[in-house]
C-alpha cells in the first residue's frame, strides 16, 4: 500500500477552514502596500477538508516503523522506549504556552527546571556546568568545540587541529571542520580500541582537542583512558567526550572523572526524549571550570532562591541558537530524570549492558563477533562471513524488517567490514533479545539455503527497496538542466 | 541472563572500566511514581505565568496563532514522534512522505526550487545559508542589512567566527561579500526593500539571503519573485507552540544551482523493482555521515516532528486558509496601530515605513508600560531597546488572528487608564 501525496490529492473545491475574520476597519495589503512587495502567484499549497487530511496523514503513520510498535536494535542511536509521562509534561500550558520574552519574574518554573536539569547532569556525567542551548548532539560536538577553540585562544595558543579516531561518528570531523579546525585521524589498534601509539604519534602542540566516544562504537570501554588523558592533557590539548554511549555507565562512572574536559550529551538517546522521525532533539554540553567562563549565554543562576538569565558574560562564544534551546525537550528529559532517579538511572545502564552481553552470547555463532567481549551498552558484529553466499549485512537488516524488527545500525563504525551494530537498551525484555536472536538464527540459516529471499527483502512493506542509484541520477540531471524533474519536491505534471 | 553470558555478576561485564573511576551512587534523588513525577512537574508549571493568548501583543520571532486541533492530532501519534531517522526507508514511509511534503510546501512558500527537510531554528537557518554562500562564492564576509532578529546574528557570529568569515553590519556588498543577508519584515516588523537589496548582492557578485516570516508569503512577494538565492526562516507559527522558545523549526530553500550546498537531509522519490514509488535519502554525499569533514554542515538531528506539525499546519490551511491569516493579522495591526498613535505622546517610531502584524512604537516610559500592562493581564510589546541603543523608547507590537477586536479594546483600554 502506497499512499498518494497531499499535492495530488487536492480538490480545488475542498472547503476552506473557517477563521476568524478581520473585524476591524482597516485598509487592504494591496492599498497599503506597494505592488513589488506583493506576492504575484499564490503558493502551491494543497487543498483538502480536514478528514481528508486525517487520513491522510493516518496512513503515513501506519507506514512506519517506531519505539512504540517495533524492537529498534540500533547500534550508537539508543532507542529506548519514550515514557508517554514525558510528553503529558511538555505539553502543559505552564510549559508550552510561555513566551521566550517573558519577565524572568514571570518564568521561574520554567528556569528553575532548566537550573534543576543541569545540576542532574552535572552529576550523571562529573562536570561543572552545562549548557543547555544546543538543539542536537552534532550542534553539541559544534558547540564544545568552539569553547574549547575560544578557550585557547585565550592563551594566546591558536591550536589548528582536532584529534578524531577511525571508529568515531561521522559528525565529529564534521563537526571540527565547520570550526575550522583540521581534522587528523587516530587509528584503532587490533583490540578494537585507540592506538596509543598512533595517538602519541599525532599529539603535538598544534593539536586543541582530541574528540572521543567512550565506550567506543564498538561498544568497547577505552580501558585506558586515564593514560589517555594524561597523554592528550600534557600537551596542552583538550579531551572531549561525544555522548552517544553515554547510556553504558550512568551510575557506574562518569566522563569528567576520566579526564574529559567537556561532554555533550544526547537528550533523545539517554534521556528517552522521543526522537521524532529525526529530532527534535537536545545536546547539552557539559564543562570543567577552565571552560566554564566560554559557555553560550545565556546561563540559568540562583540567587537566594531566585533564578535568572544572565546574559554579562565577557568571554562566551556567544549563542549557539535562539532563545534557551529546545526547551520542550528539556521538560521531557527532566521528567524523565525524575522519575527514574539516581537509582533509576544506574539501573537502566546496568541492564543496558547485562542486555547488550547477553543479546551478544546469543548471536555469536551466527555472526562474527571481529573484537573480544565482553562489551558495554551495544556491540558490533560482521556479517563478513556470507559474502561467500553473496549476502551482506544490508540483506540481513532488510530481511529483519519483514521479521517486524527495525535494522541495526550496518556499515557503520568504518573499522569493520559488513558491520551490524546492535544496542538492544534497556527497555527490551528477554522475550524480545530471544525473538529478535532467534530470527538473526534464520535469515543465517536462510543465507546459505535461499540468499535470494535476502536480497528480495522487504516483502512485506509498503514499498520494496527503493533504487536509490537511479534516484540519484534523475537528481543529477535536474541539478544539470538535463531534466525539469526536480525529484525533491512534488510539481504539477503540467509543467 | 547472566549465566547464559558465562558470567557470574554484573560486575565482571564492567572490568574495563578501572576501578578508580566506578562509583557508588549518583547524587540524585531516588526515582518517583508517574503521579508522584507529574506532581512535582505541575507545580515548576504552576510558578509559570501564561498570558491568555488573545491579550498577547509580543512576537519578537515567537508568536501565538491559532493551532488546529489537528496538528496535535497528527504529531502525538506514536508512530511519528516515537519512529527514528528514516535510514531504513521502506520502514519510514510515512516519516519520509511526510517530509518531501514539507519540502514541497516550503519550496511553493519561499517560490525557490528545492527545500530541505528542516533545521533548528530561524537563527540556525540564517548562520547555515551563510555557510552555503561561503563555500558557493569561495569569499570570507557577510554582509548583514538592516534589522535582523539580534539572536539570529549572535548565532552567525558564532558560527562564522570559527570558521574565518567576517559579519559585517550594512547594505554595501564589495568584491570580498558572499552574501547580502536581510530579514523581511525585519526584527521590528517594517518592511524592507528586498528587490534592491537583492540587486545590489547580485551586483557585486554576491548571494543574496532572505529571512523571511512564513506566514506573511501568503501576502508578501516570496522570495523567488524577487529574485533571492536562499530562503530561510523560522517555522514557529505554522502550527507550534511557543514552548519558551523551542523546539521550533528553521527552514531553508534554495535556486536549482544551489542545491549541492545545502545542509541537513533531503528527501526524494524512488521506485522499488515492482515500479512502486517511495521516499528515500537523497543526495546524501554532503552529509556528515558519508563526507565526515568534507560535509556541508554537521547536522544529523533537525527538528523532524516540528516540519511534520508545519506541514499539517500549512495542509489544512490551504492558500486561502493562509491568505486569510495573514490578512486579519495584518488588518489588525494597522487598526491597532492608528490606535496607539493617537495616544498622548505615542508616535509610529518609523512612519515612513510599511509593515506587515508587527509594528515599531515610540512610547514614553516603555517599561512602565509593559508593567501596567503585566498587571492587567497582558502580556504586552516587547522593548527593544535592549538590542539596539538607538532604538530608546521603542516598543513592538504584534497581533495575529488570535487577538480579536475586542482583546484591541482592552489593550487600549488598559494603556489609557
Amino acid at each position: 500500500m502506497t499512499e498518494l501525496l497531499s499535492f495530488e490529492k487536492s480538490r480545488p473545491g475542498a472547503s476552506v477552514p473557517r477563521l476568524p475574520d478581520a473585524d476591524v476597519t482597516a485598509p487592504e495589503p494591496s492599498q497599503l502596500l506597494a505592488p513589488d512587495l506583493l506576492r504575484s502567484k499564490a503558493p502551491g499549497l494543497p487543498r483538502l477538508s480536514e478528514p481528508e487530511i486525517m487520513r491522510h496523514y493516518s496512513r503515513l503513520a501506519s507506514m512506519n516503523y517506531s519505539i512504540s510498535g517495533q524492537f529498534y536494535p540500533l547500534g550508537s542511536c539508543t532507542m529506548k522506549y519514550n515514557p508517554v509521562v514525558n510528553e503529558v509534561a511538555a505539553a502543559l500550558p505552564g510549559f508550552a504556552e510561555l513566551h521566550p520574552y517573558q519577565d524572568t519574574d514571570s518564568v521561574q518554573g520554567a528556569l528553575e527546571l532548566m537550573w534543576r536539569l543541569e545540576h542532574a547532569l552535572c552529576a550523571v556525567v562529573g562536570v561543572e556546568r552545562v549548557t543547555l542551548q544546543p538543539a542536537a548532539g552534532a550542534h553539541g560536538e559544534w558547540t564544545a568545540l568552539r569553547m574549547i577553540q575560544a578557550y585557547h585562544h585565550s592563551r594566546g595558543d591558536a591550536r589548528t587541529e582536532v584529534l578524531v579516531p577511525d571508529s568515531a561518528h561521522g559528525t565529529n570531523p564534521a563537526s571540527a571542520a565547520l570550526n575550522g579546525f583540521h581534522v587528523v585521524e587516530v587509528k584503532s589498534g587490533p583490540d578494537g580500541r585507540i592506538s596509543l601509539a598512533d595517538l602519541e604519534s599525532k599529539l603535538s602542540p598544534r593539536v586543541a582537542a582530541l574528540m572521543l566516544t567512550n565506550p567506543n562504537t564498538l561498544g568497547l570501554f577505552e580501558r585506558q583512558i586515564l593514560d589517555i588523558a594524561e597523554m592528550v592533557h600534557a600537551t596542552g590539548a583538550m579531551l572531549y567526550y561525544d555522548g552517544a554511549n553515554l547510556n553504558a555507565f550512568m551510575g557506574i562512572c562518569r566522563p569528567g572523572d576520566m579526564g574529559f574536559d567537556a561532554v555533550h550529551m544526547n537528550l533523545h538517546k539517554t534521556f528517552t526524549t522521543p526522537h521524532g522521525g529525526g529530532g527534535p532533539g537536545a545536546g547539552p554540553v557539559g564543562v570543567k571550570a577552565d571552560l566554564v567562563p566560554f559557555l553560550p549565554t545565556p546561563t540559568v543562576e540562583r540567587t537566594n532562591g531566585h533564578f535568572t538569565l544572565d546574559f554579562k558574560r565577557p568571554r562566551s562564544i556567544g549563542r549557539v541558537r535562539s532563545f534557551y534551546g529546545n526547551f520542550g525537550m528539556l521538560v521531557r528529559a527532566y521528567a524523565y530524570i525524575v522519575a527514574m532517579g539516581g537509582d533509576g538511572l544506574a539501573q537502566a545502564s546496568r541492564d543496558a549492558v547485562l542486555s547488550a552481553n547477553y543479546l551478544r552470547k546469543q548471536v555469536e555463532n551466527d555472526l562474527e563477533m571481529p573484537h573480544e567481549g565482553p562489551c558495554m551498552h551495544e556491540f558490533v558484529a560482521s556479517a563478513h562471513h556470507l559474502a561467500h553466499d553473496g549476502v551482506r549485512a544490508l540483506d540481513i537488516a532488510k530481511a529483519l524488517l519483514d521479521r517486524d524488527f527495525y535494522a541495526p545500525t550496518v556499515y557503520f563504525p568504518l573499522v569493520v567490514p559488513e558491520a551490524i551494530m546492535v544496542e538492544p537498551t534497556e527497555t527490551e525484555s528477554k522475550a524480545t533479545l530471544d525473538a529478535f536472536a532467534a530470527a538473526i538464527k534464520e535469515i543465517v540459516a536462510q543465507a546459505r539455503t535461499n540468499p535470494q529471499a535476502l536480497h528480495d527483502a522487504p516483502q512485506s512493506l509498503p514499498v520494496g527497496r527503493l533504487d536509490e542509484v537511479a534516484a540519484a541520477r534523475r537528481i543529477n540531471a535536474y541539478l544539470q538542466g538535463h531534466s525539469e524533474d526536480p525529484v525533491l519536491r512534488w510539481e504539477p505534471v503540467q509543467k | 541472563m547472566l549465566a547464559a553470558i558465562g558470567v557470574q555478576s554484573m560486575d565482571d561485564l564492567l572490568l574495563d572500566i578501572p576501578r578508580s573511576l566506578r562509583l557508588t551512587a549518583l547524587e540524585l534523588p531516588a526515582g518517583l511514581s508517574e503521579h508522584e513525577t507529574m506532581s512535582q512537574i505541575s507545580s515548576l508549571a504552576a510558578r509559570n505565568r501564561v498570558f491568555p493568548d488573545r491579550l498577547t501583543f509580543r512576537g519578537g520571532g515567537v508568536y501565538r496563532r491559532f493551532i488546529p486541533a489537528l496538528v496535535a492530532a497528527v504529531t502525538s501519534k506514536p508512530e511519528f514522534y516515537t519512529a527514528y531517522t528514516p535510514y531504513q526507508a521502506e520502514a519510514s514511509q510515512g516519516t519520509l512522505q511526510a517530509i518531501y511534503e514539507f519540502q514541497t510546501l516550503i519550496a511553493e512558500l519561499t517560490a525557490l526550487d528545492v527545500a530541505n527537510a528542516s533545521l533548528y531554528d530561524g537563527a540556525t537557518a540564517v548562520a547555515e545559508a551563510a555557510m552555503m554562500a561561503h563555500i558557493h562564492t569561495g569569499r570570507n564576509e557577510v554582509v548583514v542589512a538592516g534589522y535582523l532578529h539580534p539572536e539570529y546574528l549572535e548565532v552567525l557570529r558564532a558560527f562564522s567566527e570559527g570558521r574565518g568569515i567576517k559579519v559585517r553590519k550594512g547594505t554595501e556588498p564589495g568584491p570580498k561579500t558572499a552574501a547580502v543577508i536581510f530579514q523581511q519584515p525585519d526584527f521590528l516588523g517594517l518592511l524592507v526593500d528586498a528587490k534592491t537589496l537583492t540587486e545590489s548582492a547580485h551586483a557585486a557578485g554576491a548571494l543574496a539571503i532572505a529571512c523571511v516570516d512564513p506566514i506573511s508569503l501568503a501576502i508578501l512577494a516570496p522570495p523567488g519573485e524577487y529574485g533571492a538565492d536562499i530562503a530561510v526562516g523560522e517555522g514557529q507559527q505554522l502550527g507550534l507552540t511557543p514552548s519558551y522558545g523551542g523546539p521550533h523549526v528553521g527552514f531553508i530553500s534554495c535556486r536549482r544551482e544551489l542545491v549541492r550546498r545545502l545542509p541537513g537531509r533531503l528527501i526524494g522519490t524512488a521506485y522499488d523493482t515492482q515500479g512502486r514509488r517511495g521516499f528515500v535519502l537523497a543526495l546524501a554525499a554532503r552529509e556528515q555521515h558519508i563526507r565526515r569533514e568534507k560535509a556541508t554542515s554537521n547536522i544529523c538531528t533537525n527538528h523532524s516532528l516540528c516540519a511534520l506539525a508545519a506541514s499539517v499546519y500549512m495542509t489544512y490551511m490551504g492558500p486561502d486558509g493562509l491568505r486569510q491569516v495573514a490578512e486579519v493579522s495584518f488588518k489588525r495591526a494597522h487598526a491597532l496601530s492608528e490606535r496607539l498613535a493617537a495616544l498622548p505622546g505615542w508616535e509610529p517610531a518609523f512612519p515612513e515605513r510599511p509593515f506587515f502584524s508587527e509594528f515599531p512604537m515610540r512610547v514614553p516610559k516603555g517599561a512602565a508600560v509593559i508593567r501596567k500592562l503585566a498587571r492587567k493581564g497582558i502580556l504586552g510589546p516587547l522593548d527593544v531597546h535592549r538590542w539596539f541603543r538607538e532604538l530608546k523608547g521603542v516598543l513592538t507590537f504584534t497581533c495575529t488572528e488570535v487577538n480579536d477586536a475586542r482583546a484591541l479594546d482592552e489593550l487600549v483600554a488598559a494603556l489609557e487608564s
